[in-house]
């Protein structure tokens, strides 16, 4: 299917401004990543590498191709402070690690990325469902995760208060290697009991994140304590996590939250994120859609792309099947593309996101055998 | 193509998910399947009471009846199977396409299950000891020794992950149902054939559809059934059984290490059971636990060994519709490459000899599938590690082992075949608790009696005998002023 029989001419015309805002976004990262004053030890160390000149060369984002892949290994071991772009000595740093079941975690500094993340993606949520002022449970892990923090400060942002359970994902993750079932299901039983505290102890609790698994498994306890979700006062969920499938969706909608938000549910919002990118926002899921799940990443700062299996450097067309390629592109961060371990259909920009996006978002089929889902 | 869809205590459920099921050689997809995941079964599963009540509203004898009834639709008729309806035909080619079994073993696992639909009654009244049935529904009864009996049901419903490759295996969990107990099944992706046509079967037979539950999925939902269901069945590998070890609620079901040990008293005469051995290694193409994995003797142990290649050697790879194939595939030829990797690691071992090793290559790789010609392996002591491996092809080791050693080193054994006139070896051979079934005289291990247990009695698993006193209660004294 051509471009055009999916994207009228109005979006046509938003997306090639955004592309414009796009590569005028790039330029200016590239500069400031490469630049002796402001980037990083690490980039700069790069630099030397490269058989091209970033600060010369790179005239817009398809110039990020010239970059090899980056490779999320690169992120194991210190000293963190190579990451760091001198244009921000002196500032506080957070650590955000990725995975870390064994050996030395993967780990990203952040300034304040995740608060400008979170803050750009409250723009997205409607008041109606997540009223400003109402606190918020953060049902998800707790730990060196940028999630963790990140929930906390959306809900102060909004003028909120956030509570938080315990919950190391690497220990579930341990378990499930383990094949030590009856613990992985008491250890979601001990999550999801401070959950239901949290949530019965009268806080006034309106909003939440919770990974699938964990709102799930949330949906179950306060059922089996006569309530639901939706009576406990929840009125709006964002969730993420690569098991965000329809069928599930559709479950969570028809069977756990009350029914579709228009007749009275609780609106539910997929995301879909990492520690390198930050979340992307979905695309709002309705039955008459399939619940077909479709992200788009917050561009300028971040880009996904759905590239092929075989060339990296080739999208695929709309409707597509590749490989998940993100970039992240913030004064903090620099990621000139990297393949992700998530397969998916390329979508096409409407008018909220005028920008490639991607649903059906799941593991690479390669890779899949090796990956461990846990509890979170 | 056909599409299969959960079916949740009765009613189809159109899922927004789905896998292809595939031909094992081509690669091609053969079927849909619609699944669902952890979150769908929980929340069924707190209804498993309305499963149990609805054979409860059956009398017993009535579903021993439709058993009867749908063992015969169950191998005749055309049914309706997900989307289509399927004929007996459709369902052998698509079981074969799907696991890789040849054909004509398709269609014995089809009689073998229809047997034991067919003779429910009588496998019933052999696993209870002759228990009156209605005791099961009621709670309790009397014999008619004076004394109430009680049994009282564990869970209104069983639950089972089904195996990928194993057609045979769904006779365990056929007794549920005459036993008024529901069924929560996850079907294994590869075949899914038996248990959803086993449940139109049922169906048809009039036995109360809201008994049936089918769930295909993930590990998610194999997880979420096992921590949800009372009692539930699952079969894998040691690594399952080791898994589940000591868990009263789960049965799992492994490797069976199944074994023939031929006595000193008739071990010189070996020829004479040689159909024997050859038969328990070589049928359904050795893929069952009830294959026999391992033969043991005090001597003679070379020439058995080189008599049973002779015989099985030369097998090779069939079309799956040739009525004399005796291999299957193995759909994930990954699997079959890591066998032929373990086999090799056996043979590095100083006592362990191929005895196959004249007949050829052994690992037949294709694009799509992968497959293990019969291999025999000579182990001239106990203590190869061999002596103690089941693999999924026909396999066998012979293992030379004094006679008086024997019942001390061979392991667990689930059907273990004793041939010998020696009463002190078959006194021994009952006593020893390594040993599940116990057939005593030249019977291959693969000669199941279903009237007798298989792997525990279903009756225990899903019902305790309890004590229950009744006494009468007194008129209520205001009454009587």
């Amino acid at each position: 299917m051509s471009s055009a029989d999916l994207i009228s001419e109005s979006v046509a015309k938003q997306a090639a401004e955004a592309r414009a805002h796009l590569d005028e976004h790039t330029v200016k990262t590239v500069q400031w990543h490469f630049d002796e004053r402001t980037g990083s030890p690490f980039w700069l160390g790069k630099k030397r590498e490269l058989k091209f000149d970033p600060l010369r060369d790179v005239k817009c984002f398809d110039d990020l191709k010239k970059f090899p892949l980056f490779e999320d290994d690169w992120l194991r071991g210190g000293p963190i402070s190579r990451w760091v772009p001198q244009g921000h000595a002196g500032k506080p740093v957070y650590v955000f690690e990725t995975g870390g079941t064994t050996g030395t975690p993967k780990s990203r500094m952040v300034i304040e990325d995740h608060w400008k993340d979170y803050e750009l993606f409250s723009e997205t949520l409607p008041d109606k469902y997540f009223p400003k002022g109402s606190n918020w449970l953060m049902l998800g892990p707790s730990g060196p995760r940028r999630l963790r923090l990140a929930i906390e400060h959306l809900a102060q942002f909004r003028g909120g208060i956030c509570f938080c359970i315990d919950l190391d994902p690497r220990w579930v993750i341990k378990l499930i290697k383990k094949g030590w079932m009856e613990h992985l299901e008491e250890y979601k039983k001990h999550c999801i009991d401070q959950a239901v505290t949290i949530l019965t102890s009268g806080h006034d609790i309106k909003c939440m994140f919770a990974t699938p698994k964990l709102l799930e498994g949330l949906g179950e306890a306060l059922e089996q304590r006569g309530t639901s979700i939706q009576e406990i006062g929840i009125t709006g969920i964002f969730s993420g996590g690569t098991e965000f499938t329809p069928q599930w969706t559709r479950f969570a909608v028809e069977e756990m939250l009350g029914g579709p938000v228009e007749e009275g549910g609780v609106f539910m919002t997929p995301t879909y994120g990492n520690t390198l990118m930050g979340l992307a926002c979905g695309k709002p899921i309705s039955k008459a859609d399939g619940y077909k799940i479709s992200y788009y990443a917050p561009q300028p700062r971040a880009v996904t792309e759905v590239v092929s299996f075989d060339d990296d450097s080739q999208l695929v067309g709309y409707g597509e099947t590749g490989r998940v390629k993100l970039y992240t592109l913030t004064d903090e961060f620099f990621v000139p593309g990297f393949l992700e371990r998530d397969e998916g259909e390329r979508e096409a920009p409407y008018d909220t996101y005028p920008w490639d996006g991607v649903s059906g978002v799941r593991p690479y089929h390669k890779l899949a055998s090796s990956t461990t889902v846990g509890v979170y | 193509m056909i599409t299969l869809s959960p079916l949740r205590w009765g009613k189809p459920y159109e899922s927004l998910d789905f896998i292809d099921v595939v031909h094992f050689d081509t690669g091609e997809p053969i079927a849909k399947i619609g699944t669902v995941g952890g979150g769908v079964v929980t929340r069924d599963l707190r209804q498993a009471e309305k499963a149990r009540d609805a054979l409860l509203e059956v009398p017993i004898a009535e579903l021993i009846r439709m058993c009867g009834q749908a063992a015969e639709l169950f191998q005749s008729a055309d049914l309706p199977v997900g989307d289509k309806l399927q004929s007996v035909d459709d369902f052998v080619h698509q079981q074969s396409a799907s696991t890789g079994l040849p054909e004509h073993m398709c269609r014995s696992n089809m009689q073998k299950n229809a047997f034991v639909l067919a003779n429910m009654e009588q496998i019933l009244r052999c696993l209870t000891r002759g228990l009156d049935l209605s005791i099961l529904s009621r709670g309790y009864g009397d014999e008619g020794r004076g004394a109430i009996v009680s049994f009282q049901a564990q869970t209104p419903i069983l639950g089972a992950v089904l195996p990928n490759n194993s057609p045979g295996v769904h006779t365990l969990w056929l007794p549920a149902i005459p036993l008024q107990i529901g069924l929560a099944l996850k079907p294994g992706s590869q075949e899914p054939w038996t248990p959803y046509r086993m449940i139109s079967a049922f169906i048809q037979a009039g036995v109360p559809a809201a008994a049936f539950a089918l769930y295909p999925g993930g590990h998610d939902t194999g997880g979420a059934l096992l921590a949800k269901c009372s009692r539930s069945m699952i079969f894998g590998s040691a690594q399952t059984l080791a898994q589940h070890a000591g868990n009263p609620r789960v049965q799992a079901h492994g490797p069976g290490f199944s074994k023939i040990l031929l006595g000193d008293d008739v071990v010189d005469d070996w020829e004479s059971f040689l159909d024997v051995m050859v038969e328990s290694v070589v049928v359904n193409s050795g893929r069952g636990c009830i294959n026999c994995s391992g033969i043991w003797a005090s001597r003679h142990t070379r020439e058995i060994a080189a008599a049973i290649a002779k015989r099985i050697g030369p097998i090779d790879v069939t079309s799956p519709q040739d009525p004399e194939a005796k291999l299957a595939a193995f759909s994930n030829p990954a699997m079959a490459e890591g066998t032929y990797a373990m086999i090799k690691q056996d043979l590095a071992e100083p006592g362990v000899t191929d005895m196959t090793a004249e007949y050829g290559d052994k690992l037949i790789v294709r694009k799509h599938c992968a497959y293990l010609r019969p291999m025999v392996l000579h182990a001239d002591s106990p203590d190869r590690g061999v002596a103690m491996k089941e693999y999924m092809f026909p396999f066998v080791s012979v293992v030379e082992c004094p006679q008086q050693e024997m019942l001390r080193r061979i392991g667990p054994t689930l059907i273990g075949t004793v041939i010998t006139r020696d009463q002190k070896f078959i006194d021994a051979a009952a006593r020893c608790v390594e040993i599940d079934r116990l057939n005593v005289g030249p019977i291959p291990t693969s000669r199941l009696n279903w009237l007798q247990p298989h792997e525990g009695n279903i009756i225990d698993f899903l019902y305790r005998s309890r004590a229950y006193q009744i006494a009468e209660v007194p008129a209520p004294l205001t009454a009587s002023r």
